[in-house]
Parts: structure tokens; C-alpha cells; sequence
């Protein structure tokens, strides 16, 4: 087992190696002089060259490359150069907003995407098992962002009952809180369950059809308890894959949702900094996210190993 | 039956979005970019079929414009995917040495990049176009299609001809072109079908979020975003482009899922 | 007093081609009974003991009558079979690779059935484990039952699959070609431990088999089943040793013998095996 996860975490570190470069090629080695972007058109070349020298842009790029992962090492993600805060500051309330929405989300869908997948496995020849799955096609087809205005409307503007943007931090009023979290939560529900819910259906499908659910039917499991005793472990090793492959999706549908129901989450945080060309915020925050994609990956494949015994031998050898 | 039906709605919901679009080339029954500021926000109506929306600009010639942008972006992404992906998908399954892991290595990483993302990243370094939008949703789909074409080349790879061709000595760039590529394309195509919807759930959400076309080029996400201030009086304003968005996302997925269940019927005997 | 098990003009058919899998098929098995149902691929026999312990797919319609000791249990509902099988009745399959869950220990994949069926507690179940997988030749209990499916050869696992449809001493046995997936070697050693087993619990047993000559070993009687017909049934000599004499129970199956006619023992077997595969 501690060289399946010393193997683990190498990768790990090797992808957080590749990604970082890859974010800091796209942002600085592209054509075109960012201080000259962040300036505007009409800056005298003398400002530029002072924004150059302040931001270190006159060093070679793999200086500040080295730089910027040195500092992201030791916990410093950088200096907005439009606020002149420090991006750790800056982010430690949207990471919050952002989190909860993803963890709920993520819980809300798995809820919703777990029975209904299972229900339309187990009666896949019938009208219901079937109109669940035509359902979740139209699901998957309609973006985040449309579920949410379309959510805003009806239940916020039209009925009142939810609030139809901001937000509350917990710490001051837990039932506002809960309150605001509940539509861009609903949204992103609506969307990821219906992909999950297809995922959860083809593992079960696969499950289904394994002999040894019949052994296990033969030794007098009824149906589902034969499901549920064997077949679970194994339809769960799937689902944790799938979840893991979500993780990211999961992130950019929160950003998209933040932007509707106005959440100060990293989506907007980062949107913001688009458009006013503060690179090392686009930077740092994308890179943030990145890293918890990774890092829920690398855990999702241990738990692999640790779920699957046909893995652990695999590696062992 | 069932099969059958997804096949068929997926190729005329396509079908119907393709018609559009190259219509909307052409023709549109207004200019999908004038404002009249004395047809603000009419209702549906003879003249105007869908309405007219703040700007006073007929809404149907908005819809048919936009298809083109969602078949411009869809193509170009999904094109520049297949045709960087597929290739270091078979280099991956053919060489099983350092160099189809290290392909298989970063595709991983790619992996983690969604396509919003390497937007965002984009549009934070060279302003936000069509062609960073497409750029992103592109290079983010690469590894989709290097993962699929992987997975059937080692499929193809482990059959008796491949073996006999290696062992009368045929070069694995030939062998590649002649039998591999021959084999994967049906998986291609369907993944294809696949991917053109999520590049154009991912356009809608690019365009929505501002990070893909300039406001005055019309598309289908900007469309929502613009109804989404006067939803209150004119919800009209946002049904076209919802309808048009899950059609055409709905109708390719059906498509895919349609064509694959047609290519594999090895699935279809599993599935009895 | 009822046979154990009588299976009366049992027919299925699959999903909306309609075409049949079993046709009318009847059979009857009183305690201790050792039957052989013989045929080649796709001639019914699997479908057959699926249908009698009502474990074939829902796609599956199946029509006609299987009373176990009297009582019908053709089309009782999943709940109140699933309390027979394991207990009453079990069956043992032909692919060990892929019939033993590969996420659970051997060992407490057989103590399961003990829980299932007796309410008892995994610790207290050990002892009756390890006894049964050592009453099914496995050499090493101990070792074996801590092991998952893919540390144990074919062999094995189709040993262990023995133990989960014995240890509950059952009054029938499904066995549908178990040693078919195994090496020859190996084949005869597991044949000769499930007979032994078979004979020290008085278990009935419905024997499946593609193999004329392992159904001679194991069983007393033999039915011939062609094209989900039943073609001919009778003691073993009589049907291997006599096939011109057609076995038949109201059947037209006259034809599929007479091609077998002119032959002796052994060839026989072949020659109707060719003739059913290539029709």
C-alpha cells in the first residue's frame, strides 16, 4: 500500500509540474506585452516600462516562472497588480462561496442521481426506467446557467420564496445563508445529477448483467438485496471514478452559477480580473483550481485502491 | 425501438440546426444586427415570428445567426480536437515506451482544464474573441478524443492481422493509416457527435459569460444573457435561445448516442 | 406423496423475437435422483434450470408448471423464491472466473449463504466454512477462504462455488456444466468431489452437460433436449447404450435419432452433436 500511494503522489506532483507551466506559458509567453494589456492603448512607454519593472516582467520567463511556483510553494499566490493586495487575501472569502456551492452540489446530485440511476437500471425495460433516462437527456442539455435563470424567475421573482442573489456568510446568519445557497445549489443539481444519473445507470446496467450477481441470486439473495450486497462495491468503484472526472465540470459550473445569482465566489473573482486584465489574479486563481481538481483525482484514485482488491494486487507486483 | 428513435431524433434535430444555420448565412428575415429602437420588445407576431428583443431586433433572424456562430465555434473545436487528439491517441496506443506515456501523461494533465477555464486563461492573457473561445473549447477536448482513440487502438492493436502485418514487417506509420485508423473512425465519429454538443453547452456559457464573442455578434448564450435583465415582463425573450441551445445540445447527444448503438452491436446484445 | 421437483410443459421465450427457448418441457426428479440434461449449445438446458429456479432476466416469459415438493413456484414472486434457493435448492455455474464476486473474500462469500439462510453471525460461521471448503477438496481452507477470487485458480473457484451451493445441505442441486471451463485433469478430480458430496447429503441433482460421458459418470437417468425439445429421456445405459429405441414422452423427436443409428457408443454422442449443430 505506501508505494501505491508514494506512486500516486508522484504523479500527482508531476501533473501540478505540467499544469503550472502550461497556466504560466498561456498567460505569459503568449504574444503580446501584458503590461502594454494592462495599461490600455494609450500608455506612454515610459509607464510601461515602470509597470514592466514593477511587476518583474524584464526578467527572463523562466526566473519568474521559478519565482511564481516558489512563492505558490510557500503559500504566497502572488500581488494583484490593480488592488496591490495579496491574492491569499483576496481569495479567502470566494474559496469559502465557492466551496460550499461545490459541496453541496456535489452531495445534492450524488442524492438525486443515485436512486433515480439505479431505478432506471433496474427497470430499463419498462416505460418508467425509460422516461428516467429520456429525462436526464433533456437535463444534460440544458446549460447551468439557463436552469438558474430559469429558477431566479419562477421561484425568486415570481413566487418570492428565495432570495434571487447574493450571499450570507455562515458565520453571520446561518438560516440567510442556507437560504441564498439553496437556487444556485438547485441549479447546478439539475445539470450534473442528470449526467450522473446516466453514469449511475450504465454501472448499474454493467452490474446487472455480471454472473455472479446470479450466484449470488442463486444462494437466495432476493433481486436487490444481491444488488445491494454485491453489486454496490463494485458500481461504486465506477461512480468514484466518475466523480472525479466531474470534479472539474463541477468547478466551471459553479463559476458559471456564481455569475448568475451574483455569488462572490472564485468565478466571480476571477471573471472580474478578466476583465481588468489583473494577470496574476486569472493566474493564481486558475491554477487554485487546478490543484483541487488534481488533488481530488489523486484521491479518488486511491480510494480506487484501496476499494479494489484486483488493483492493490496489480500494484504490488 | 427505443434505440432506434434516438437515432432518429438526434439526425433531425441536427439536421434542423444545420438547415438553420446555413440559412441563416444567406438570409434572415431581418438584420440580425440593426437595432430599431421603435420595435423594442414586441411579442411574437406575424412580422416577427419570435418578437423583437431590448434592441428591437427580431428575434428569429437572432436565432438563425447565432446557429451559424454555434456551428463555426462547434466545428473549428471539434475539428482542431480530433485532429491533435487522434493522432497522440494512436501514437499513445502504438508505442508503449516512454513516449505513449508521456502523451498519456499529459493528456491527464489537460484533463484538467475544462474548457471555461483555459477560457478564462485566454481571455486573462489576450482578451476575450471567437477564436480564444474556440481555441479553449478545442485544446480542452484534445483529450477526449486522445483517450478514445487510445483505448481502440489498443483494441485494434491486440487482433491477429496487426500482428501479422508487424511481423511481415510493415511500418507502424502505414499500419496505423491502413488498419488502425480504418478501425477507430466509427468510434471517432460518434465521440465527435458527442463532443460538437459539449462544445456548444460550452459556447453558450462562454458567451453568456462574455468570454467568447463581442456583444453585437449574436449568439445563443448572449441572447439569454441579454433576456435574462427584462425576464420579469418579457420571459418570450429567453425561450428562443433556451429552445435552440437544448435542441441542438440534445440533438447531437441522441446523435452520438443513436450512432454508437448502430456501430456496436456487441453493446446492443449486452444491453437485451 | 409429490415428487421433489416436477417440471410440467415448462416453455420460454425471449423477449419480442417469440422464439422459444425451452418447448413443453417435463421432467421429474424424486429425492436423491441424479438427471442428466444433455444438448448441445443453445438447445435449452442452461434456460431450462434458470427458469426452474426462476433466475432468468425479465425479458424472459416463461409458461407451464415447476412445483417443488408439491407446491408451484412457477412465477412466485423473487422474495419468497430467493428463500428456497440456497436453502432447498442451488445451483452451481459454469464459469468460475467471473461467478464469485471479485470484491469479497472467498471465505465470507460462503459464510454469507450461512448468514443468509441460518441467521448466523460471521464469527460463529468460520468453523462450518472452513469444514465445507475442506469437504469440497480444497486443500488449504484457511488460505483460500482469506483470498479474493482472482488470487484462486479456475479449480478453486469452482470448488468454492461448490461450497456456497452445498453448505446449506440443499435437496437439489443445479450443475450447469461445472467442469467445463477446467482443464481435463482437473475436470475428473472435481467431478468425483461433487459426486462424493452429492451422495453424503442424499441431494438430488439436475446435472447439465454438453458431454455425454461426464453425464454418464455423475448421473442415473438422462434427457436429451434438441432445440428446447425434450427428444428422448431415460436411464443412462438406455439412452447411450440403446438410442435406436427412441425414449419419447409425446414428442416428435424420431427423426433427430435415427441419424444417430447406425453408430456405436462413443461416435454416437458425436454424431448427434454435429447433426444439431449444423441444422
Amino acid at each position: 500500500m505506501p508505494r501505491v500511494v508514494l506512486g500516486r503522489l508522484l504523479t500527482l506532483v508531476l501533473s501540478l509540474a505540467g499544469a503550472s507551466v502550461l497556466i504560466f506559458l498561456v498567460v505569459q509567453a503568449l504574444p503580446g506585452d501584458l503590461a502594454q494589456v494592462m495599461l490600455g492603448e494609450r500608455a506612454t512607454p515610459a509607464q510601461i516600462e515602470a509597470l514592466r519593472e514593477r511587476l518583474g516582467l524584464n526578467r527572463p520567463w523562466v526566473v519568474r516562472y521559478l519565482d511564481w511556483v516558489g512563492d505558490m510553494v510557500r503559500g504566497d499566490l502572488g500581488t494583484s497588480a490593480l488592488s496591490g493586495l495579496r491574492v491569499t487575501d483576496l481569495v479567502a472569502g470566494p474559496i469559502r462561496v465557492t466551496g460550499w456551492l461545490v459541496l453541496w452540489s456535489t452531495l445534492g446530485s450524488i442524492l438525486v442521481a443515485l436512486p433515480l440511476g439505479m431505478w432506471s437500471a433496474l427497470r430499463r425495460r419498462h416505460w418508467d426506467g425509460f422516461a428516467v433516462n429520456a429525462l436526464s437527456q433533456f437535463g444534460m442539455a440544458v446549460p447551468a446557467f439557463l436552469a438558474g435563470i430559469l429558477l431566479v424567475l419562477v421561484v425568486a421573482v415570481r413566487w418570492g420564496w428565495l432570495p434571487a442573489n447574493g450571499y450570507v456568510p455562515l458565520a453571520r446568519d446561518p438560516g440567510e445563508w442556507a437560504r441564498h445557497l439553496v437556487l444556485p445549489v438547485v441549479s447546478l443539481v439539475l445539470v450534473q445529477g442528470a449526467l450522473l444519473v446516466r453514469y449511475v445507470r450504465s454501472a448499474f446496467v454493467e452490474v446487472l448483467t455480471e454472473d455472479h450477481i446470479t450466484t449470488a441470486r442463486s444462494v437466495g439473495w432476493t433481486k436487490l438485496a444481491a444488488l445491494w450486497r454485491h453489486g454496490m462495491r463494485q458500481a461504486g468503484l465506477s461512480l468514484v471514478t466518475v466523480l472525479g472526472l466531474q470534479v472539474a465540470s463541477l468547478f466551471v459550473g459553479a463559476i458559471v452559477v456564481e455569475n448568475v445569482f451574483v455569488l462572490p465566489g472564485l468565478g466571480s473573482m476571477v471573471l472580474r480580473a478578466v476583465v481588468q486584465r489583473d494577470f496574476i489574479v486569472v493566474q493564481s486563481v486558475v491554477m487554485l483550481l487546478v490543484v483541487a481538481v488534481l488533488v481530488v483525482n489523486t484521491v479518488v484514485d486511491l480510494l480506487q485502491a484501496v476499494l479494489d482488491p484486483r488493483i492493490r494486487a496489480k500494484e504490488q507486483r | 425501438m427505443m434505440r432506434r428513435a434516438s437515432l432518429v431524433v438526434g439526425a433531425v434535430l441536427v439536421g434542423l440546426v444545420l438547415m438553420v444555420s446555413l440559412v441563416g448565412l444567406v438570409w434572415t428575415p431581418y438584420d440580425p444586427a440593426r437595432v430599431v429602437p421603435g420595435d423594442r420588445l414586441l411579442s411574437p407576431s406575424a412580422t416577427h415570428w419570435l418578437g423583437t428583443d431590448a434592441f428591437g431586433i427580431d428575434i428569429l433572424s437572432r436565432i438563425m445567426a447565432g446557429a451559424r456562430s454555434v456551428l463555426l465555434v462547434g466545428v473549428f473545436a471539434v475539428g482542431i480536437a480530433a485532429l491533435v487528439g487522434v493522432p497522440l491517441g494512436i501514437v499513445a496506443g502504438m508505442n508503449s515506451g516512454w513516449l505513449g506515456r508521456v502523451v498519456v501523461r499529459a493528456t491527464d494533465v489537460l484533463y484538467a482544464f475544462p474548457a471555461v477555464l483555459l477560457a478564462i486563461l485566454f481571455a486573462g492573457a489576450l482578451g476575450s474573441s471567437t477564436t480564444t473561445a474556440m481555441l479553449a473549447i478545442g485544446i480542452a477536448t484534445i483529450p477526449v478524443f486522445t483517450r478514445i482513440a487510445r483505448a481502440g487502438v489498443l483494441q485494434v492493436m491486440s487482433q491477429d492481422f496487426i500482428t501479422a502485418s508487424r511481423v511481415s514487417g510493415i511500418g507502424w506509420l502505414r499500419i496505423a493509416w491502413r488498419h488502425v485508423l480504418p478501425n477507430i473512425a466509427p468510434l471517432i465519429g460518434v465521440q465527435a457527435s458527442v463532443s460538437f454538443a459539449l462544445a456548444i453547452l460550452a459556447e453558450a456559457a462562454l458567451s453568456y459569460l462574455g468570454l467568447a464573442t463581442p456583444p453585437e455578434v449574436p449568439t445563443w448564450g448572449r441572447m439569454l444573457y441579454d433576456a435574462q435583465r427584462h425576464l420579469l415582463n418579457d420571459p418570450h425573450l429567453a425561450i428562443a435561445p433556451a429552445v435552440a441551445i437544448a435542441g441542438a445540445v440534445l440533438g447531437f447527444n441522441l446523435l452520438g448516442d443513436g450512432l454508437r448503438d448502430l456501430l456496436d452491436p456487441r453493446l446492443k446484445e449486452v444491453a437485451e | 406423496m409429490s415428487a421433489l421437483l416436477e417440471v410440467r410443459d415448462l416453455s420460454v421465450r425471449f423477449g419480442r423475437h417469440r422464439t422459444l427457448a425451452v418447448d413443453r418441457v417435463s421432467l421429474t426428479l424424486d429425492e436423491g435422483d441424479r438427471l442428466g440434461l444433455v444438448g448441445e449449445s443453445g438447445s435449452g438446458k442452461s434456460v431450462t434450470a434458470l427458469a426452474v429456479l426462476g433466475l432468468l432476466p425479465e425479458t424472459a416469459t416463461v409458461t407451464g408448471s415447476v412445483r417443488w415438493q408439491g407446491r408451484e413456484i412457477l412465477g412466485l414472486p423473487d422474495r419468497e423464491l430467493a428463500k428456497l434457493r440456497g436453502q432447498e435448492f442451488s445451483m452451481v455455474f459454469q464459469e468460475p472466473m467471473t461467478a464469485l464476486d471479485p470484491l469479497m473474500k472467498a471465505g465470507r462469500q460462503v459464510a454469507e449463504v450461512l448468514g443468509l439462510h441460518r441467521g448466523m453471525a460471521r464469527g460463529a460461521s468460520r468453523p462450518l466454512v472452513l469444514e465445507m471448503l475442506a469437504a469440497v477438496g480444497l486443500a488449504d481452507p484457511v488460505r483460500i477462504a482469506d483470498s479474493y477470487p482472482h488470487q484462486l485458480s479456475g479449480g478453486q473457484r469452482q470448488r468454492v462455488l461448490m461450497a456456497m451451493a452445498l453448505v446449506n445441505r440443499p435437496d437439489l442441486v443445479v450443475c450447469d456444466e461445472p467442469t467445463t471451463a477446467l482443464d481435463v485433469t482437473v475436470q475428473a478430480r472435481v467431478l468425483a468431489t461433487l459426486d462424493e458430496r452429492l451422495d453424503d447429503a442424499g441431494a438430488a441433482c439436475l446435472f447439465i452437460s454438453h458431454d455425454l460421458a461426464v453425464v454418464s459418470q455423475v448421473c442415473a437417468r438422462v434427457a436429451v433436449l434438441r432445440h428446447g425439445r425434450l427428444v428422448e429421456q431415460g436411464t443412462t445405459a438406455q439412452v447411450l447404450g440403446a438410442p435406436q429405441r427412441p425414449y419419447t414422452r409425446g414428442l416428435v423427436a424420431v427423426a433427430s435419432l435415427e441419424h444417430a443409428e447406425p453408430g456405436s457408443r462413443l461416435p454416437l454422442v458425436d454424431d448427434f452433436a454435429r447433426d444439431g449443430g449444423a441444422s
